[in-house]
């Protein structure tokens, strides 16, 4: 096996608690309502394109992508539109829901419901943008900026590797990790489809040490596939992040403000590749992602495929409910996922986890006086000082913070995760980065 | 010993001489040439430096008062120094004094602890804007007060103070110099300069919740629940997603005790500095 | 009642408290090593200097700043020990504890508690202690293993003072006689600050610091290798024993300086670029200050000079940041 990769600068190494590894992935069954909303992407918010009273299917278009940063949405399930109304959403404000009454679970026709695989990509690069542009996908890791645009590529950048992303380095997830276990080869095929797309020979799929399962079956599959590789990455946070895995893998750096085709690399997450693979082979339109439900209050931790629209809550209810030491419902990973108020909030293309969590592992202790350890300048990966940009944005010294460069920060996290005196150092950040925007 | 004070004496004063001749040909060659009006403009501006007229300083406002004509002039406006200042510029540029009536920040939320109470906790830092990007607040009203004070750090005049009983800002409307400081932080919104009346009267709807009615009283006890009673007052008053909007052009002398005592949750805040009450 | 908080949902468990301890626990054998060869009143001298760091910061916090009490993080500790270590052992009780009091008071609390002080606290009481009492403070007594009831009026020169004072062409034979050897420096086994002698100990101690990840290697092996560089230059080219850089580099302060007190956090710069500016600075001034001056020891002059430009070193070095290049 070839040598392990990760990236240079800064980094942490966070509790691992990933409980779920060899929980397989079970169907979560069906709600009695559920609610999507029109916006799970970045971008503008679809056109809703059914009126309360239609019928719907698992998989009927029911809101058009609106303009072009926008992506398509589809039923998840078959029953009838009750709602058309902005309702609540994960962290409380209001979001345009369509909710729907399940009523059996009837699909479109087009959807091809067997479990074969097909190796055979019958289309050209314009049919499959075409195609996933209609699957509505978007980046499942976590930002949603919808797929068809990211992979197509202007005309004057050139893309020369695929890297997909199976670095899962947040703890407690395993959504991306069961994936690669379970549809192995699917991936494989889906890395070929994107790399049919982009017009090029090379994907890498990179994966962290800490999934050594994941390795061994997408190693003996990429064999009997010509151009497609694996990658092992040193297990660190946050080795999943766009910019830090193409310098693993590449050595290259995404020039500050650019984004990764300027450096000549497309990343799609596994959970993405997937959805790829299932719409241009099957049809299947994305309505259904993985989802973990984990944490250490959490009392049967397990990897669902759960309907998008479908309410945290029923999610929770079935891994054995809020027990009285919940003090935390997490949406996403602990580094950077949103605490949530609501929990009848849906899971969107985005959810990749639900987290319960005590205050023994999610605590904040108070805050103390800076000792100027310098571990945050070490541990961020960017190779900002975050102590510098806390200082200054709290003395609201902000014509100093432009020579910060605090607007490439990617907001992992680290800094704030390794400060010995528990300075949030990455709200201060998130204010910086806002003064700034409001300044220019 | 008498050489030694005398050298001292010498060296030390040659080295005055020569400094004095060196900062009296640096200040000539480098002086800058301004408009005296500026300076003079300048003096009387209270100096604050807020931002309030929408200029960068105090300065650039002296500036643009000094350029301006008669029709330009009308529009410019230092909101710290009021009426009074304005008018000694007025006098400098000699143009006519232009008369504006006194303005001044009024909160446009009452989710006070007792009104709406906490839901969630927050555990983070004492950041309005911060908390907002995280969620719709510890009340669950996505648009109302977050009570962080974020308004109370920004305002140079001390005009914001947090209410321990009540958990919300209040704003002193005699301090409030409307400079807008305010406006511009809240990143909800809730801020907005009005005219004061003769008395100091201004009446508005201290909410901004965009919910159905419903689902708005379930978070506040005071939220405008778009009954369309302040509606049938005054025409001028639009209600639009679930809520009521009171122009400023409503005379609040007029319309203000009425208005508020028909409201049925008490969003409609009237307040008059003679009565020194927030009815 | 559900907590929402920002992201990040995890926190790091080592805090300024266990960074603190594991300082604490670090000084340890260079503490043991001091007892064993000075007896009991190097004893006395580490708890006076440390229980006096605390008590001051517990009365000048609660009467004098009236702040919020900080002894909890334990740094007052850390200090106390690092002043005790900097102490001849003959030293008496009230002068530590003036000692005690410019270091807490004038050189940490004045400027506004842990983390805000520009100059490391110890050396500042030991330079104000070296300054205002230059005789007790150059009084060596002379180590005397195990025998720790033995207070010995009998005192000795420290390897530094003894080179320092030769003169290279004329007596250089005479004085070498008395020169320990380098496993007795090694070991610890010469006069000095009771915390200075045993260069294993301090080694023990950064080798903890090492693991545990608590300081990382730059400043000390550059401190050290700086000076060892330049002494060894100035060996090469005038034979005098004087230079001598194996002497140089197991006597005196530079291994307690460069290990437990040039990587004070507050008082060192936080990039990696800037420590290693700062370490060459302080191997520099020591170099100079030990050779060229009539102090036979340099190291807290170089890391009080080094500290005071330690902001300037922070404005100016900054970190080059990701996609910085093109």
């Amino acid at each position: 096996m070839c040598k392990i990769k990760t990236f240079s600068k800064g980094g942490i190494h966070p509790d691992k608690y990933k409980i779920t590894t060899d929980s397989p992935i079970i169907s979560a069954g069906l709600p009695e309502f559920v609610t999507i909303p029109v916006k799970q992407h970045i971008g503008s918010p679809a056109k809703i394109l059914v009126s309360v009273g239609d019928k719907v299917k698992v998989g009927t278009h029911i809101a058009d992508a609106d303009g072009i940063v926008s992506a398509d949405v589809h039923s998840s399930v078959s029953g009838e539109v009750v709602k058309i109304e902005a309702v609540e959403g994960g962290i409380g404000y209001l979001e345009d829901m369509i909710t729907i009454k399940v009523e059996g679970d009837e699909f479109e026709e087009t959807i091809n419901l067997s479990n074969d695989v097909n190796r055979e990509i019958p289309y050209t690069a314009e049919e499959i943008i075409n195609k996933i542009r209609e699957a509505g996908i978007v980046g499942m890791g976590g930002a949603g900026y919808p797929t068809p645009i990211k992979t197509s590529i202007p005309e004057d950048k050139k893309v020369d590797t695929l890297i997909v992303n199976g670095i899962e380095c947040e703890p407690f997830l395993t959504a991306d990790d069961r994936l690669m276990v379970e549809k192995a080869e699917q991936i494989v095929i889906g890395a070929k489809i994107i790399n049919k797309a982009l017009g090029i020979q090379n994907a890498i799929i990179a994966i962290d040490e800490n999934k050594p399962k994941a390795i061994e079956i997408i190693s003996k599959i990429t064999k009997t596939y010509v151009g497609v590789n694996v990658q092992v990455c040193a297990t660190k946070y946050p080795q999943g992040g766009e910019k830090q895995l193409i310098t693993a893998i590449t050595g290259r750096e995404v020039p500050s403000g650019k984004l990764p085709y300027d450096a000549g690399c497309l990343v799609q997450n596994v959970g993405t590749v997937f959805a790829v693979y299932e719409a241009i082979m099957k049809n299947k339109p994305l309505y259904e992602r993985v989802v973990t439900i984990s944490g250490d209050t959490c009392l049967h931790p397990a990897n669902y495929m759960v309907r998008i629209g479908t309410p945290a809550s029923f999610l929770i209810e079935q891994a054995g409910g809020l027990t009285p030491e919940t003090t935390q419902v997490i949406f996403g990973g602990p580094m950077m996922g949103i605490s949530a108020l609501n929990l009848n909030a849906p899971i969107t293309k985005t959810t990749s986890g639900i987290l319960l969590l005590s205050d023994a592992v999610a605590g904040k202790s108070p805050e103390t006086d800076c000792i100027r350890c310098g571990k945050c300048v070490d541990a961020c990966p960017i190779g900002l000082q975050p102590y510098l940009i806390s200082n200054l944005v709290q003395n609201n010294q902000i014509d100093e913070l432009k020579n910060c460069h605090v607007l490439d920060c990617i907001e992992c996290g680290c800094c704030a995760y390794i400060c010995p005196a528990h300075i949030p150092l990455l709200d201060y950040c998130k204010l910086a980065k806002m003064e700034l925007r409001k300044k220019n | 010993m008498d050489d030694t004070v005398l050298f001292s004496v010498m060296i030390l004063g040659g080295i005055a001489i020569v400094s004095a001749i060196i900062l009296y040909w640096v200040s000539r060659k480098f002086a800058v040439d301004e408009d005296i009006k500026v300076t003079e403009i300048e003096s009387v501006l209270p100096q604050a430096n807020c931002g309030g007229c929408s200029y960068a300083g105090c300065h650039d406002f002296a500036t643009a008062c000094a350029n301006a004509d008669e029709s330009k002039f009308s529009t410019l406006f230092c909101p710290v120094g009021g009426q009074t200042v304005m008018d000694q510029v007025a006098s400098i540029k000699g143009f006519a004094k232009v008369e504006k009536q006194p303005t001044s920040a009024v909160l446009r939320c009452n989710g006070t602890c007792q009104n709406a109470p906490q839901k969630v906790l927050y555990d983070g830092i004492c950041s309005c804007r911060i908390a907002a990007r995280i969620s719709s607040g510890q009340t669950g009203c996505p648009n109302g007060c977050l009570r962080l004070g974020d308004c109370i750090k920004v305002c140079k005049f001390g005009a914001l103070s947090l209410d321990n009983q009540t958990g919300m800002p209040v704003v002193d409307h005699e301090k409030c110099t409307s400079c807008g400081a305010c406006v511009k932080m809240c990143p909800r919104g809730l801020f907005e300069i009005r005219t004061k009346g003769n008395n100091g009267e201004m009446v508005y709807v201290a909410c901004r919740n965009t919910q159905k009615g419903a689902q708005a009283r379930k978070n506040c006890k005071v939220a405008c629940i778009a009954c369309q009673k302040c509606a049938k007052i005054n025409s001028e008053i639009t209600i639009q997603n679930n809520l009521s909007y009171i122009p400023d052009s409503v005379s609040a002398e007029q319309f203000g005790k009425e208005l508020s005592q028909a409201c049925p949750t008490g969003a409609i805040n009237y307040y008059c500095k003679k009565e020194e009450t927030n009815v | 009642m559900l907590k929402i908080s920002t992201a990040p949902h995890f926190q790091t468990n080592k805090d300024t408290k266990g960074i603190m301890l594991d300082v604490v626990i670090a000084m340890l054998p260079a503490a043991l090593v001091a007892v064993l060869f000075f007896g009991f009143p190097a004893l006395v001298i580490i708890l006076t200097s440390t229980i006096g760091c605390v008590l001051i910061e517990y009365m000048a916090n609660r009467y004098l700043f009236k702040r919020e009490n900080s002894i909890k993080d334990l740094s007052a500790i850390v200090t106390g020990m690092l002043l005790a270590f900097n102490l001849p052992s003959s030293m008496p009780v009230w002068m530590i504890l003036i000692g005690a009091f410019m270091a807490i008071v004038v050189a940490k609390l004045c400027y506004g508690g842990l983390g805000k002080n520009i100059f490391n606290p110890a050396l500042v009481g030991r330079v104000f202690l070296f300054i205002s009492f230059p005789v007790q403070m150059t009084n060596w007594p002379k180590p005397n293993f195990m025998h720790f009831w033995n207070i010995d009026a009998q005192t000795s020169a420290t390897t530094l003072g003894i080179i320092k004072h030769i003169d290279a062409q004329t007596s250089a034979t005479k004085h070498v006689v008395e020169l320990p050897d380098y496993t007795q420096m090694f070991l610890g086994n010469v006069g000095g600050c009771i915390g200075e002698v045993s260069v294993l100990a301090l080694l023990l101690g950064l080798a903890y610091l090492l693991y545990r990840k608590i300081i990382s290697w730059h400043i000390p092996v550059i401190y050290i290798g700086t000076f060892f560089i330049i002494s060894f230059i100035l060996w090469i080219t005038t034979h005098s024993i004087q230079y001598d850089p194996l002497t140089n580099l197991l006597s005196g302060g530079l291994m307690l300086g460069a290990i437990f007190m040039a990587t004070d956090y507050a008082t060192s710069p936080m990039t990696i670029k800037g420590k290693v500016i700062f370490a060459i600075g302080c191997g520099l001034l020591t170099a100079i200050i030990r050779f060229y001056s009539a102090y036979p020891e340099g190291v807290s002059f170089a890391i009080l000079i080094m500290n005071a430009l330690v902001p300037l070193i922070d404005k100016y070095v900054q970190t080059k940041f990701y996609g910085q290049r093109r």
